[in-house]
């Protein structure tokens, strides 16, 4: 359902203010802070870091603070180089992987907020039990019929290219929780990420289930709740585009009925 | 271990907090235009029973539409129509496979966007010139 509010309690207060260094070339952090222990509202915490003694991404800078200034602040990272997907936030009003995203890139104030519309699990995480249930959703892996191959399932070169664009997803949410659809009906409507991954596999020439896949999906919500807004191609830190992959799975209902 | 009750998640911000961009805006726009034609067409619709009534109806809805405001309800509704029309498009366009490139896609908005209204402006530009 459509909320433009957020919940009681959910709305958030002003934070506290960490002190400045003394020097440097100071930039502004604000960022979402929500703690389950002390029963309080969310707030934003405003931290100060000398630039001179900073790495040039944001997670760098989350790094920093919490390493020097604030030890109790909470974010999932790991590989630091956009290809795991853990640091996946909302940064300057979009969503993004805070590795791959140049602080330099963003005018005034560092905005960090968790990625948008999920519960809050601390700080900047947040819980993504039904983002990856949706991924299962779709029966990511290979279904066939056919006796499996003493070797491998082969596939030529043109039919490997069709996934280019497709298998780079590395599933870090930045595309579904930017789509407004996905906020309002993200309980029935499957989203982008779970949308390509769908497609991903309908497109895969060694895969013998497509009809059953398309049927899973032929439904008002899992599929056609998108409605082509374009926040996640925006969004993709990969490049990739959401959209286009769902756009292509309207295309083949269209199809196979013909 | 003492028991402790956790704290119900509050859910992250979004609509508050999320960029406002020309793509995402062009999409509320044209669900926004999409319901004002239903207004819209109640107006023809008015139009068309007051010709088939009487003369004086008919009067009476031609008085309305005549008068500045009515001009201005008509403005606004014939750009509602264009504007959610060039939407159709666009959206046509992506219902092909096509124009899904940012660029395009950008493109694609703006042009929507300005082409409406200088369509929409056209329009009256000739029903003025062409009235008696």
């Amino acid at each position: 359902m459509v909320a433009l509010t957020l919940p009681k309690n959910s709305r958030i207060q002003p934070g506290k203010t960490w002190p400045a260094p003394d020097s440097g070339d100071i930039r502004e952090f604000r960022i979402y802070r929500w703690n389950p222990d002390d029963g309080a509202n969310p707030r934003i915490d405003t931290y100060q870091i000398d630039m001179r003694k900073c790495g040039p991404m944001v997670l760098d800078a989350l790094i920093k603070i919490k390493n020097e200034i604030d030890p109790t602040l909470t974010f999932r990272r790991s590989c630091r180089e956009g290809v795991c997907g853990s640091c996946s936030m909302n940064i300057d009003g979009t969503n993004t992987l805070a590795c791959v995203k140049h602080i330099e890139e963003i005018k005034g104030p560092v905005k960090i907020y968790p990625l948008p519309h999920l519960p809050v699990i601390k700080d900047l995480v947040p819980d993504l039990t039904q983002f990856y249930a949706q991924h299962r959703e779709i029966e990511p892996w290979l279904k066939t019929d056919t006796p499996e191959p003493q070797a491998e399932w082969r596939q030529s070169h043109e039919d490997r290219a069709r996934l280019d664009g497709l298998y780079e997803c590395i599933l870090c949410a930045c595309c579904s929780t930017s789509c407004p659809s996905y906020w309002w009906n993200g309980d029935r409507y499957l989203g982008p990420a779970a949308l390509l991954q769908a497609y991903r596999w309908l497109i895969d020439s060694r895969d013998e289930k497509t009809g059953d896949r398309l049927d899973n999906l032929e439904d008002p919500f899992r599929l056609y709740r998108c409605h082509t807004i374009m926040n996640c191609a925006k969004a993709c830190p990969k490049g990739l585009s959401p959209a286009r992959a769902i756009a292509e799975i309207k295309k083949l209902m269209v199809e196979r009925r013909l | 271990m003492s028991e402790t009750k956790p704290a119900a998640r509050p859910l992250s911000p979004h609509l508050q907090i999320y960029r406002p961009m020309l793509t995402m805006m062009m999409s509320i726009l044209h669900r926004i235009t999409g319901a004002a034609l239903y207004a819209g067409i109640l107006l023809l619709i008015w139009w068309l029973v007051a010709a088939a009534r009487s003369d004086t109806a008919f009067d009476t809805a031609q008085a309305f539409f005549g008068h500045w405001f009515g001009r201005i309800v008509l403005f606004g509704f014939s750009w509602a129509l264009i504007h959610h029309a060039l939407g159709g498009l666009r959206h046509l366009l992506w219902d092909t496979g096509r124009g899904f490139d940012l660029k395009t896609v950008e493109w694609l908005a703006r042009a929507n966007l300005i082409g409406a209204i200088a369509l929409t402006i056209l329009l009256w530009v000739i029903g003025y010139g062409v009235m008696p």
